[in-house]
């Protein structure tokens, strides 16, 4: 019999999709897009990207689609939790949230009358920092900072010291104009959507992307030109680009004289205290020499023939160069030439001329012409808008090395020098920024800041300038626990969470009393030097039989490993559940045509005793008596919790957490009032808020009239002077002139060479090698991890779908290493650094740096955590590098083991070098076919648990179809 | 055995794939399993979800794969991401092969669908499909496969803009698109005709819908010769020879 059937009628073509729709922001990684949330029964039906929204614009990758799955995770924490057994062994009992806000309170309140900077405060990947720092201060404490030690301060900060911005969340290259797109080192989430659609718009203009990446997956695989860089190395590289440019002439002059700091005037007086500092005239303002005038002039002011080279003699006397003309020479050397930087990179010296040629080809023979008229910040007409189309974007993989704050500087160099920075077809920046190069803002915590009971009169992160906003002692000993704006890392605008815990478990500066951790896996993926972060954590005074980190508090909303590690647990949301804020104070959303910013709305009640982390910390406050939390009666100031700090609480009068809908009446945007409607308009407007600049204000941001006006008006700067880019970082050169012995401020004897070699204004490249001492002929590769588009640190092991996308992870080598070993594909092999030794199966791959292994980042999973089977592949196939990477260097002196240990970090921003870890790889036996080193499993704490058997999320009640 | 529509449908509803930009991200995946297992095909399951030998029913899968350069076509050394799907044949194996006509092609689009009260999980159709593109749902006994989004791409319930397949809708580099191939102005046929969309294994003569665009020739810039010095007559510098002004 043959059926004969075209099905018409068969199936339901409108079938109801949702019975509630409700927009909010994701939370699945830290890109932010706008989604739209369907309910159908009071279950979540379907997200999907918010068309409307100015990250995504309506599209939305495997993370976030699986929001779905991460809030039905059955690793969900549900209830407060009190460690019963000792730390490590996971033994917990449920407690009540009155119990464990007492017992919190407990242990903070005698803290802060006595010696506030016993609490070390720490959050990870957390989104709410304006609201955390805050608190810190409020509480009294400098030892607070986030997550951004590890990930990204040398992007931030070397950004910010040059440009007054930087990558991702400060700034994109301009996907519409740009002709000629370079792309290094970005995980496949920096940002995650807006890098996508972008490169498709690139792509389908024709233009070229280049991708130096010693890995080809993700955004490199389809790059035009892949550069398979050797870690570490795109310094050299860029340097080597700006040598060839230079030597062929090829640099915007025009662009340099007027929006850099290229004619400024450097002093040359060797010996003299301000040898190497700009020279300036009586009322402060740099000097450079005017070629028509023949003298010196006030470099700021308009209309004036500022000169580029030539050494001159200032006023009194005393020799002076233009930066250009340094700039110029020491990059002309030989020693930046493509020949001499080839063996380095791993890259051809034709190459990286070719590559130079190919930029000089697309800046100045395809400029590009808007016919947008624009007024300068002098308030001089333009009728077009002409740029250089070259763009440039960076991340962690030139961030996370122990050169990566001189790499980027390197970088912003090549861009100024193009003339690309804002123009059409360039980089462009996001608001707020551009801000001053660098931000006005200065840490607070030194000595005399901390007052026990008060707050500390600042927050505790910012942009040192110079030796005297260091946050240290007399004696030069750092004042914070993590080291942080000390001598080892002056400009660690981010703090450095990576020394927290080995810095408290020495007492080094001081013993804490509490370790408050939110959202930062410590006990796994987020240490480097895991197993040793577990002992440090576990480790007891033999004489009190205390631990040496006395009290742990730790909230997340997952059981993740470091749960077993914490005495306390404080269980939050699932970032559906809760009101949230993505501010301009923090980290904005914006993009190149607007600021914006954006709340999340609860979209499902909890079904579970938690509470949003950022409701307990202000009620926490409010139990504390910290001064902005509580009104004059000792009461709540935001008795409505996070929601009501959020649309009532001003950081100075006018600005607050939120910039849309300010005022009374809701009409100001930036500055005004606080509205108490103000969240309902935002739920609204689909939960964001975004401004749209006018046509003549998208570009030359740093020195256009109409955007500098606006900018002051919004609050985004104290005044319209324009931003000029620093090729030249003044900064750096301060604390040099303090390790040469000039300054009150003095570096300890030991920090000085350091000082002198790594600080240099001009960036230098030096390799990695010369910061953590690895010795290449012992360690002769290079290993890194890459982080998949499909999952988020460790939280996507928990997601039922994102684990069948990355079930396990393998060492990536290359044909040359499988040969020289005699390594076959699927085999096993042992991995080793000077710090530890770790077993892995292989993959063979082609795209990759001959020289470097590579693997997935935080697949790895301690069994029993994330409440996976103790024998799930994460596990058992599973592995973390971090195992092998030493969170402390050596100490100084070899002979001595109490000598002290530099942090395993860049030595400008204390940046974890991460990246720098080398390794020899030997070939290990297949017999277990389990990866190394394994841990005892984890017991599930109370309330976590059972994981289901099968899934099939969908259904709707009842059984019924759609 | 069942058989296909007997006059061609008025419409070739499918997707282009466009293999020159999709990174390998598996957006279009998950989006898929995240509406299909609440969709006409409800549920999607998984099993051992959190276990050792999770396994599930996904209608999207993205392969990853290394490419070595090709001079020939000027195209670079490349990873190629390839999202494999049902490419609904017109001569559809898999619906011919089915001997309780729970398979059947739409007469009115052409999109395969299965129909699972007649569907009895003899497993026939994933051996004649050649690309690999049906699922088995083990739990349910049944076949499942992409619907092309079929409760989506008519839904009235949904906004205009928003009736796309949830896979096209998501696609984060816009590497997807839908439309009816038999319509010459759609966005599938243009692109198609313009970048040369590939039929897969057209020598197998199943006449699949969807079509895939392949790389583009790598893009260049300028003629790439090494930058010539500039003269330095002058001295140091001696090139920068006119009066700038700020």
């Amino acid at each position: 019999m043959t059926i004969v059937d075209d099905g018409t009628g068969r199936v339901d073509l409108s079938p109801a999709v949702s019975d509630e729709i409700k927009y909010t922001t994701c939370y699945m990684c830290a890109c932010r897009c706008g989604i739209k949330v369907h309910l159908r029964d009071g279950e979540l039906r379907y997200i999907e990207g918010n068309r409307n929204h100015p990250v995504n614009r309506g599209v939305l990758c495997a993370k976030g689609s699986a929001g779905i799955m991460q809030h039905h995770s059955p690793a969900r924490l549900s209830q407060p939790l009190l460690r019963v057994g000792e730390r490590g062994s996971g033994e917990f009992k449920a407690i009540s949230w009155d119990e464990a806000m007492d017992l919190a309170t407990s242990w903070l309140d005698p803290i802060r009358s006595e010696d506030p900077r016993k609490l070390a405060f720490f959050t990870g990947r957390d989104q709410s920092q304006a609201l955390t720092g805050w608190w810190a201060s409020q509480f009294g404490t400098p030892n607070h900072a986030a997550h951004g030690g590890f990930c990204s301060v040398n992007m931030a900060a070397a950004g910010l010291y040059s440009i007054g911005g930087s990558f991702w969340e400060f700034g994109e290259p301009d996907w519409e104009h740009c002709r000629y797109f370079m792309m290094f080192g970005v995980a496949e989430d920096h940002d995650s959507n807006p890098i996508k659609t972008g490169l498709a718009t690139l792509k389908q203009r024709g233009a070229k992307y280049v991708a130096v990446n010693p890995v080809r997956t993700g955004y490199a695989g389809i790059a035009d030109e892949w550069l398979a860089v050797t870690p570490g190395s795109d310094g050299l590289l860029v340097l080597a680009l700006v040598h060839e440019l230079l030597r062929a002439g090829k640099v915007d002059l025009d662009y340099l004289a007027r929006y850099t700091n290229a004619p400024w005037l450097v002093i040359e007086d060797p010996g003299a205290d301000d040898d190497g500092l700009f020279a300036r005239d009586g009322d402060g303002n740099p000097l450079c020499w005017d070629s028509v005038k023949n003298s010196t002039v006030n470099a700021l002011a308009t209309d004036i023939n500022p000169s580029l080279k030539d050494r001159v003699t200032l006023p009194d006397g005393r020799g002076a160069v233009p930066v250009f003309h340094l700039l110029a020479e020491r990059y002309l050397d030989a020693q930046y030439g493509p020949d001499a930087v080839a063996d380095q990179t791993g890259l051809s010296a034709e190459t990286i001329r070719r590559i130079a040629s190919e930029l000089a080809h697309a800046a100045f023979a395809e400029e590009v012409v808007l016919d947008v008229p624009w007024t300068d910040w002098a308030g001089r007409r333009h009728e077009q808008m002409i740029g250089r189309p070259v763009a440039i974007h960076a991340m962690r993989g030139i961030s996370a090395h122990a050169n990566g704050f001189q790499t980027c500087r390197s970088l912003h160099i090549l861009q100024m020098l193009l003339g690309t920075i804002d123009v059409p077809g360039g980089f462009r920046y996001k608001p707020p920024f551009p801000k001053p190069a660098p931000p006005g803002l200065k840490p607070a915590g030194k000595p005399g800041d901390v007052v026990p009971g008060s707050p500390l009169g600042g927050p505790p992160l910012g942009f040192p300038q110079g030796p005297d906003d260091l946050l240290v002692e007399a004696n030069g000993t750092p004042c914070r626990i993590d080291h942080a704006f000390s001598w080892e890392a002056p400009i660690s605008a981010h703090g450095m969470m990576h020394t927290v815990i080995a810095n408290a478990h020495r007492g080094d500066p001081y013993p804490i009393d509490t370790l408050f951790m939110y959202m930062a896996n410590m006990a796994w993926n987020s240490s480097m030097n895991t197993s040793e972060t577990m002992d440090m954590l576990t480790d007891k005074d033999p004489d009190s039989g205390e631990y040496k980190i006395p009290h742990i508090i730790y909230s997340d909303a997952f059981f993740s490993e470091t749960v077993a590690y914490a005495d306390l647990i404080l269980p939050d949301t699932t970032y559906l559940e809760r009101w949230d804020c993505v501010s301009m104070l923090d980290r904005p959303i914006s993009n190149a045509d607007g600021p914006a910013d954006a709340i999340r709305q609860p979209v499902l009640t909890p079904d579970r005793d938690v509470r949003p982390f950022q409701d307990v910390l202000l009620e926490l406050g409010v139990r504390l008596g910290l001064p902005g939390l509580v009104n004059e009666q000792g009461t709540a100031r935001y008795p409505g919790g996070y929601p009501d700090y959020l649309a009532n609480h001003e950081r100075s009068p006018g600005v607050g957490s939120l910039a849309g809908w300010r005022g009374a009446d809701g009409q100001s945007q930036g500055q005004g009032a606080p509205n108490p409607d103000q969240l309902a308009r935002y739920v609204d407007n689909e939960c964001f808020w975004h401004d749209e600049l006018a046509p003549e204000q998208r570009y030359f941001k740093h020195a256009n009239r109409s955007y500098l006006d606006y900018a002051v008006k919004m609050g985004f700067i104290g005044h319209g002077d324009p931003i000029v880019l620093q090729l030249y970082t003044e900064a750096l050169q301060r604390f040099r002139l303090a390790a040469r012995g000039h300054g009150e401020q003095q570096p300890p004897e030991g920090q000085r060479k350091r000082i002198e070699r790594f600080f240099d204004p001009l960036p230098i490249w030096y390799p990695p090698s010369a910061v953590d001492g690895t010795v290449a002929e012992d360690y002769p590769l290079h290993a890194i991890s890459q982080r998949p588009a499909a999952m988020y640190h460790s939280w996507g092991s928990q997601n039922a779908w994102l684990r069948q996308i990355h079930t396990a992870n393998r060492l990536y080598i290359s044909e040359s290493v499988a040969k020289e070993h005699d390594i076959a594909d699927d085999g096993w092999v042992h991995l080793e650094s000077r710090h530890g030794k770790i077993k892995a199966q292989v993959r063979i791959m082609a795209g990759v740096n001959e020289r470097t292994v590579w693997t997935w980042n935080a697949i790895g999973k301690r069994a029993g955590a994330w409440n996976l089977a103790p024998d799930a592949p994460e596990v058992e196939k599973g592995f973390l590098l971090n195992h092998l990477i030493e969170d402390l260097l050596p100490p100084d002196d070899a002979n001595n083991p109490g000598a002290h240990r530099q942090a395993n970090a860049d030595p400008i921003t204390g940046q974890a070098a991460w990246f720098d870890l080398r390794v020899r790889i030997s070939k290990a036996s297949a017999d277990a076919a389990v990866t190394e080193p394994g841990f005892r499993p984890l017991p599930l704490p109370p309330g976590v648990g059972p994981r289901p058997a099968i899934l099939r999320y969908g259904i709707k009640k009842g059984g019924g179809k759609s | 055995m069942t058989s296909l529509p007997s006059i061609p449908p008025a419409k070739r509803l499918g997707l282009v794939i466009d293999l020159d930009t999709c990174v390998g991200c598996h957006a279009c995946a998950v989006s898929c399993k995240e509406w299909n297992t609440g969709g006409h095909v409800a549920p999607l399951p998984d099993t051992d979800p959190y276990g050792k030998d999770v396994d599930g029913v996904w209608l999207n899968r993205v392969h990853g794969f290394e490419a070595e350069a090709d001079s020939s076509s000027n195209m670079a050394g490349r990873t190629v991401y390839f999202p494999r799907s049902c490419l609904h044949c017109e001569e559809a194996p898999c619906v011919t092969v089915c001997p309780t006509g729970a398979s059947y092609k739409r007469g009115e689009d052409g999109i395969v669908l299965v129909d699972e009260d007649k569907c009895i999980g003899c497993k026939l159709c994933s051996w004649a499909c050649p690309y690999g593109a049906r699922e088995f749902d083990g739990d349910g006994g049944v076949m499942k496969k992409c619907t092309l989004c079929i409760d989506r791409i008519y839904n009235e319930n949904l906004e205009p803009a928003e009736r796309q397949p949830a896979c096209v809708n998501a696609c984060p580099a816009r590497a997807r698109h839908f439309g009816d191939f038999n319509d010459p102005d759609s966005d599938v046929s243009q692109l198609t005709a313009e970048r040369g969309g590939v039929e897969l294994l057209a020598e197998m003569g199943l006449k699949p819908t969807n079509r895939y665009l392949p790389p583009r020739s790598s893009a260049t810039v300028g003629d790439g010769a090494s930058l010539e010095d500039a003269a330095d007559a002058g001295g140091f510098l001696g090139w920068i020879d006119r009066v700038l002004s700020r």
